[in-house]
């Protein structure tokens, strides 16, 4: 058994990011995935909205066997009646269909000033989150070029920009937009992945994170891999073994060991023990110190704080195998479809969640290939009195929800697979099914992410680091929090 | 639905207030954690010496008492506290003191290990949110029990000789160990320990027991001196012993608004009790750097010129530089000093140099003083006879 230096915990995304970054400086590293494929979380997105560039560059998926079928793909809005908008190039640059020109002016403006405000935050997710404290070693310059960046934007934008940063999608919508189309799939796209709803205060912030990624150098734009998401995920764990490093699937980590005050390996479901001096966890901060360090190593106030992190997961995932295609009204199937209605439809499709409830009408981002559908159904309770009910109902009122959309899709449908929040928890260890592995509200980012004091990757016994989708900057299938954390390593050094 | 009255009267009454209440000749209150206390009950100087020289006894019961029990009843301590509680054997008793996150204090108290898996934690102040989430992980519940509990400190050198007296066999008891006899009805739990550094007894039963207990003692100690003591008179003794209180000495973390004003173990003098080796505890990670940085504060027990207690004075350095605070302090009658302890700057703490602001009240007029504050060892008052096992029949 060769020995390691550094043991990586999840072959997700970040864990792959990172194992490539710290091989590729000559570390040994080792990569234990729980699951028995890599890839984490990735499979559970439809689409590539802020993969990191540099983990793209350093990665290259492309050169390990990863095909894209569309790098800036279409979003179709679907209307119950057949009189669908179809948003065109990133984040809906250009809006077929029937739309007030009113609508089309606002959203133009609308638009290019929230790509604005995201690309002046943008920076923030290529570093270290800065300490809010004396002699911290921020990185003053870096932080000085985004404030100075900020200011460039005008004082009546930077106004604007402290003005909507912590309110609500939906006043923000309302202001400028008339078409509930237009502001119901906003709204909707704007809460994806969160546990919040279009008026939940500070909706916006996390809309701003989304914003703030692209693809293939384009702000905003969806990408979609040949065979999905978990490809791109697949094509990482390629490149990473490329670089030499072992990647052991199947090898569940049940322990963080710790000796002293100074962490020593882990420990596996199997019974077996690898050693190393240093230990990067990628999955959920939460269940890495509740779970592999144990309150036995950990200060009670830490402890306590990360019982408290917030990880409600609000999206189900809804797979449906298909005798033929079906038709929603003559919308592009190889678009992604927004099923979402009017902004009030994704409010009040939340308003149930808080209360362990399954919705009436669900709102829906589907992805159709041959022969099969794939749909993100929000919002979903993560924490419900009957799992097994609120399961069964959940997938009634999606497939009703697709039936008024695509009639006659029901008589297709050869098998349907839900998953609930809590069954994502108990397949990929997302705690609360979360999709970002701690919910990205605004007390949960930047130097607050995953918890003050430990924001900066490094964990909280000597040897151990963070850097899953739990630290900053957040979710989707980026790698920049491994990324970021392996040079917080270097930096360390 | 019960009557929420509890406005009509703020400060509680401990199951031995019949007796307080009659003995109160000055009817001297204050409150001690929510409870009706007494300050004084006929004479401060005639009280502080029947602690050095007969017995008193003192209500305890307003202190803060926690029980801790389960399977892993010492695990949890031993991360909760700084001091090594798996250590402590059944029926001892021993001084600790627990601190949050960054190191800094919460409080001190005494921990008695009742039964392998069983503790109390006796304390100042009240704690049951950070017990609790302390707890997390662990097996083992935790239960406030300062209202289950009559205690009871019989102090001075003929304490052991009134015990005696009063039927309990207490001759192999040593220092920080606990017996229980029958009571009553009831069953009594003599621990020896104290707060005065001098001989003597805390005695612990359920509050039913609470006034023939005390009904016990008085008729025990007719011949011995017994008297009851209030807070005044228990403050100077623990000032000659040299004890710190919560809140007087140094302020809790928890409730402590000022950053500059949290101290740590290290910083009080209690380093000694901080168990490097027992694995990891809350605090631990913070207080290694802060050992190997060394302290920005150092706590100390001062001799004072004159004869003015110096409570609140502010220390100089070369009568210039501001060095540090005194928490605590009073004339002490037993060793005829002006004694005080006092946090001062770790650079100050030789002591070298080192002088005392004081402002005497001289009918309505301040005289400021500058007076020079000699650093010594602590206790500044510790007789043999706290110590000797059996104890003396004075």
């Amino acid at each position: 058994m060769p020995s390691f230096d550094t043991i990586i915990i999840g072959a997700g995304p970040n864990g792959l990011a990172a194992a490539h970054r710290l091989a590729s400086k000559g570390a040994k590293v080792l990569v234990l995935e729980a699951a028995d494929a890599p890839g984490g979380g990735a499979g559970l997105a439809h689409l590539s909205y802020n993969l990191d560039p540099r983990v793209e560059t350093a990665m290259n998926p492309a050169a390990h066997g990863l095909e894209w079928l569309d790098r800036n793909l279409a979003t179709t809005v679907l209307s119950p009646d057949g009189n669908h908008l179809r948003l065109e190039g990133p984040v809906g640059m250009r809006i077929a269909g029937d739309l007030p020109e009113a609508d089309r002016a606002a959203w133009a403006a609308l638009r290019a000033r929230l790509l604005r405000f995201a690309a002046v935050l943008s920076p923030l997710n290529q570093m270290t989150p800065p300490r809010i404290a004396r002699g911290a070693g921020n990185p003053m310059g870096k932080l000085a070029m985004i404030a100075l960046r900020a200011r460039m934007l005008g004082a009546a934008e930077v106004r604007e920009l402290g003005r909507i940063l912590l309110t609500n999608v939906h006043d923000l919508l309302d202001d400028e937009l008339s078409d509930p189309r237009l502001k119901g799939a906003l709204a909707f796209e704007a809460t994806l992945g969160g546990w919040l709803g279009p008026r939940s205060p500070n909706s916006v912030l996390p809309w701003l994170v989304r914003l703030a990624g692209q693809t293939a150098g384009v702000q905003g734009a969806l990408g979609l891999p040949k065979g999905g998401m978990a490809e791109l995920g697949s094509a990482m764990a390629r490149a990473v073994v490329a670089q030499g490093v072992t990647l052991r699937c199947d090898a569940r980590v049940t322990r963080i060991l710790v000796e002293g005050e100074r962490l020593v390996g882990v420990s596996l479901a199997s019974g077996e023990d690898i050693q190393a001096a240093r230990v990067v966890s990628c999955i959920a901060p939460k269940t890495t110190l509740l779970g592999l360090v144990g309150p036995r190593h950990l200060d009670a106030g830490l402890y306590t704080r990360a019982r408290h992190l917030k990880a409600r997961g609000g999206a189900a995932k809804l797979d449906l195998r298909l005798k033929a295609m079906p038709d929603f009204r003559g919308a592009n199937l190889k678009d992604r479809l927004i099923l979402a209605g009017s902004e009030h439809d994704v409010e009040r499709a939340f308003n149930p969640v808080k209360y362990g409830r399954v919705p009436d009408h669900p709102g829906m981002e589907i992805v159709l290939s041959e022969g099969s559908l794939s749909a993100i159904a929000q919002f979903a309770p993560h924490a419900p009195d009957d799992r097994d009910a609120a399961r069964a109902a959940m997938l009634a009122a999606c497939l009703a929800q697709l039936e008024v959309h695509a009639p006659g899709i029901g008589a297709l449908v050869e098998r349907a697979d839900i998953l609930m929040p809590y069954d994502i928890e108990d397949r990929h260890g997302l705690p609360g099914g979360q999709w970002h592995a701690g919910e990205l509200s605004v007390e949960q980012m930047l130097f607050l992410r995953p918890l003050p004091g430990i924001a900066q990757y490094r964990g909280p016994i000597p040897g151990l680091w963070l850097a899953s989708a739990g630290c900053h900057p957040g979710g989707g299938v980026s790698g920049s929090a491994g990324w970021n954390a392996a040079l917080a390593m270097e930096a360390a050094e | 639905m019960t009557a929420l009255l509890h406005f009509k009267s703020p400060l509680l009454k401990t199951p031995f207030h019949p007796r307080t209440e009659a003995a109160n000749k000055l009817w001297s209150w204050g409150n001690w954690g929510g409870y009706t206390t007494a300050l004084t009950f006929e004479d401060l100087a005639m009280e502080h010496s029947a602690i050095r020289n007969s017995a008193t006894v003192y209500d305890l019961c307003p202190m803060i008492k926690y029980r801790i029990e389960g399977p892993e009843a010492a695990d949890y301590l031993n991360r909760l506290t700084i001091r090594n509680a798996a250590k402590l054997s059944v029926g001892g008793v021993h001084y600790t003191a627990w601190v949050n996150d960054a190191g800094h204090l919460l409080d001190d108290g005494t921990l008695f290990r009742l039964a392998a898996d069983r503790y109390r934690l006796c304390c100042q102040e009240r704690h049951l949110p950070w017990l609790l989430d302390s707890a997390q992980g662990f097996d083992v519940t935790i239960h406030e029990e300062t209202e289950e509990v009559a205690a009871l400190s019989l102090q001075g050198p003929t304490s052991a000789e009134i015990l005696r007296r009063a039927g309990f066999d207490i001759d192999g008891l040593r220092p920080f160990r606990m017996a229980e006899f029958p009571l009553g009805a009831g069953r009594l739990m003599i621990s020896r320990t104290g707060f005065t550094g001098d001989l003597g007894y805390e005695l612990w039963t359920t509050p039913d027991q609470a006034l023939p207990l005390w009904d016990l003692l008085f008729d025990a100690g007719q011949l011995h001196g017994l008297r009851p003591i209030g807070s005044d008179a228990l403050n100077i003794a623990r000032l000659e012993a040299g004890f710190i209180i919560t809140g007087y000495d140094f302020t809790p973390a928890d409730i402590c608004v000022r950053e500059d004003r949290l101290r740590s173990p290290l910083e009080m003098g209690l380093g000694w009790l901080v168990d490097w080796d027992k694995g990891h505890f809350t605090g631990k990670a913070a207080l290694m750097r802060q050992r190997d940085r060394g302290t920005d504060w150092s706590f100390v027990g001062l001799e004072i010129d004159g004869n003015i207690p110096a409570d609140g004075a502010i220390l100089y350095h070369g009568q210039k530089h501001e060095a540090g605070v005194i928490t605590g302090a009073c004339w002490s009658p037993v060793l005829k000093k002006n004694i005080a302890l006092a946090q001062v700057r770790t650079k100050y703490a030789g002591g070298e140099n080192l002088w005392a602001e004081i402002y005497a009240l001289r009918e309505l007029h301040y005289a400021k003083m500058m007076m020079r504050a000699k650093v010594v060892d602590r206790p500044f008052y510790a007789p043999d006879r706290r110590r000797a096992t059996p104890p003396g029949g004075f």
